[in-house]
């Protein structure tokens, strides 16, 4: 599969989205409305849940299944509102000790003159910010597409990890290959360049798994990602102080050495 | 009869020798204002912070200009020098653009960093460079702003940063994605340290750097009429397949939404940056 299958296979209209993998992985799903400031976002979800009956706090980017329902979600495209229902929500699982588990899957944060009004810049920014420092363990799993700082907003965490056909980029191929190249053939060889595939990500060293799709079923797919994600929080750091600096060391490593 | 030396040249104090002592101004030292097309000589540029004084259009300038601009005299002193890019994806292009970039904007990289007085005050100082391929983040520039902080932490000094950027820089793909939350680590620390950091934001300021180290500021500044978003215009338009209201995601805007804190002419920004500095001297503290 080249890059391209890869981003086809991410935004694939049959492929399950966040609501169907909290399904799966968690119970007791009990979702949580609004930022206390301004409104509640559909295309981000969050609430309470048990992971293997630890209470867990999930934050989830949901595209919708059917076109009522897309239109519903924004497409799985957050407003600042969106990004600051997220931060609340994390910031009451600090205050309870509870892990947090985002689910990423997005073409990327809203765009739109309403969005700029309420600080779209503003709200990303303050959550990579909070998130950097958050006192309780944070994963983060791309199920889909990682689309920019929207994505990112939600992956400021001590582990990500991607599914096999997850992307996670700077741009969209389509962008890139517009932006750079006044050229819109040029989308394949854009999403190749970018480097933006789970494997690509594992050897740059920005993600530290890959969970694999092929020749599984999505039953097998979410048992296998439970099961990581349980034995990643038995394993996560006690200590807020190391959490937080293993976490910062993380991110502090990635790009920009002397030369 | 014709008058005798009726076509001689009249000895006009503005022609014959003594005009052409006076020097000739090189085209280069002349600018045309953007804005409203005043001609204007750079040496008055200069003294008015390169604000044109017919129209008030505050002029692109480049980051060596505007720390020595806004910061007391010879007080600057440059710090991760050292740093340069090198086309780590080996994206097609990337390595003649640099090449570009480093010619024109006679920098080696995006972001200018060092530390400086303003008013008689220690301050760590970035400032982003705009003939530097937009202002765009890549690894360097993520590394010497998250370096800064670090420095700032350590050495107990406030933060001053002028930002100007196109957003991330796309031949660097994820990594320069990675840079907003490796900044945005090393800016909630010096903050949690309770150390000051005040943005400039000037013209333009958009998507990776307005979603991370722009917005994160204890006091956010805006230079008058900067374009100021997360999402360009343009792409909104496109978006929206509809023409944005006229002065929307300007400094004006911002400030009437809420998210800057004040607008500063150019010309009264070293003043207010040591106002600003001098309020949070530790002595002052309780």
């Amino acid at each position: 599969m080249n890059a391209m299958n890869r981003v086809n296979a991410a935004r694939a209209k049959d492929r399950p989205t966040a609501l169907t993998f909290i399904a799966h992985i968690f119970t007791q799903f009990t979702e949580l409305h609004g930022d206390r400031r301004f409104g509640d976002d559909r295309a981000m979800i969050g609430g309470l849940a048990l992971l293997d009956n630890i209470p867990v706090t999930v934050i989830a980017l949901e595209k919708g299944v059917d076109t009522k329902d897309k239109v519903y979600r924004s497409f799985g495209s957050a407003h600042p509102e969106g990004y600051r229902k997220a931060l609340r929500l994390m910031k009451q699982a600090e205050k309870f000790h509870r892990p947090v588990i985002c689910l990423i899957d997005t073409s990327g944060a809203y765009c739109g003159l309403d969005a700029e009004e309420r600080g779209q810049g503003q709200a990303i920014a303050e959550n990579l910010m909070e998130m950097m420092t958050l006192k309780t363990p944070v994963l983060s799993v791309l199920i889909g597409e990682g689309g920019s700082g929207g994505a990112l907003a939600l992956a400021v965490a001590d582990q990500v990890w991607m599914l096999e056909n997850a992307v996670y980029s700077v741009i969209s191929p389509e962008g890139c290959a517009s932006i750079l190249w006044k050229d819109a053939s040029k989308v394949t060889e854009a999403a190749e360049r970018l480097k933006l595939t789970a494997e690509d990500l594992l050897a740059l060293g920005v993600i530290e798994k890959i969970l694999p799709e092929a020749d599984k079923s999505w039953e097998e797919i979410f048992e296998d990602l439970k099961e990581n994600l349980t034995s990643a929080l038995a394993k996560a750091p006690k200590e807020p102080e190391e959490l937080i600096k293993k976490r910062y060391e993380r991110f502090r490593k990635m790009g920009g050495s002397r030369i | 009869m014709l008058k005798k030396g009726l076509f001689k040249k009249p000895n006009n104090r503005l022609e014959g020798a003594e005009a052409n002592k006076t020097p000739k101004v090189p085209v280069q030292m002349m600018l045309h204002c953007p804005s409203c097309k005043t001609m204007l000589l750079e040496v008055d540029l200069d003294e008015n912070c390169f604000v044109c004084k017919n129209c008030g259009h505050h002029l692109k300038i480049g980051a060596r200009k505007r720390i020595t601009l806004l910061t007391d005299t010879d007080s600057f002193s440059e710090l991760f020098a050292d740093l340069s890019s090198v086309n780590i994806l080996d994206f097609p292009e990337y390595d003649k653009k640099l090449e570009k970039a480093r010619t024109e904007s006679g920098e080696t990289e995006g972001v200018l960093c060092g530390t400086a007085a303003i008013g008689g005050m220690d301050c760590a100082i970035f400032a982003m460079e705009p003939s530097f391929m937009m202002g765009s983040m890549g690894t360097v520039v993520g590394e010497k702003i998250t370096s800064l902080f670090e420095f700032a932490t350590a050495n107990a000094l406030p933060v001053i940063g002028f930002t100007v950027s196109g957003g991330a820089r796309m031949q660097e793909g994820i990594l320069s994605l990675m840079q907003m939350a490796k900044v945005s680590g090393a800016v909630k620390l010096h903050s949690d340290a309770g150390y000051l950091y005040i943005t400039v934001l000037t013209d333009p300021t958009t998507g990776g750097v307005t979603a991370s180290f722009a917005m994160e500021g204890d006091i956010l500044l805006a230079e008058p009429h900067a374009l100021i978003g997360f999402a360009g215009p343009r792409v909104i338009e496109q978006t929206i397949r509809q023409k944005l209201p006229a002065g929307f995601q300007r400094s004006e805007f911002l400030l009437e939404k809420g998210f800057v804190d004040a607008i500063v002419p150019r010309t009264q920004q070293q003043a207010y940056l040591a106002q600003l500095l001098r309020m949070h001297r530790k002595e002052h503290a309780l």
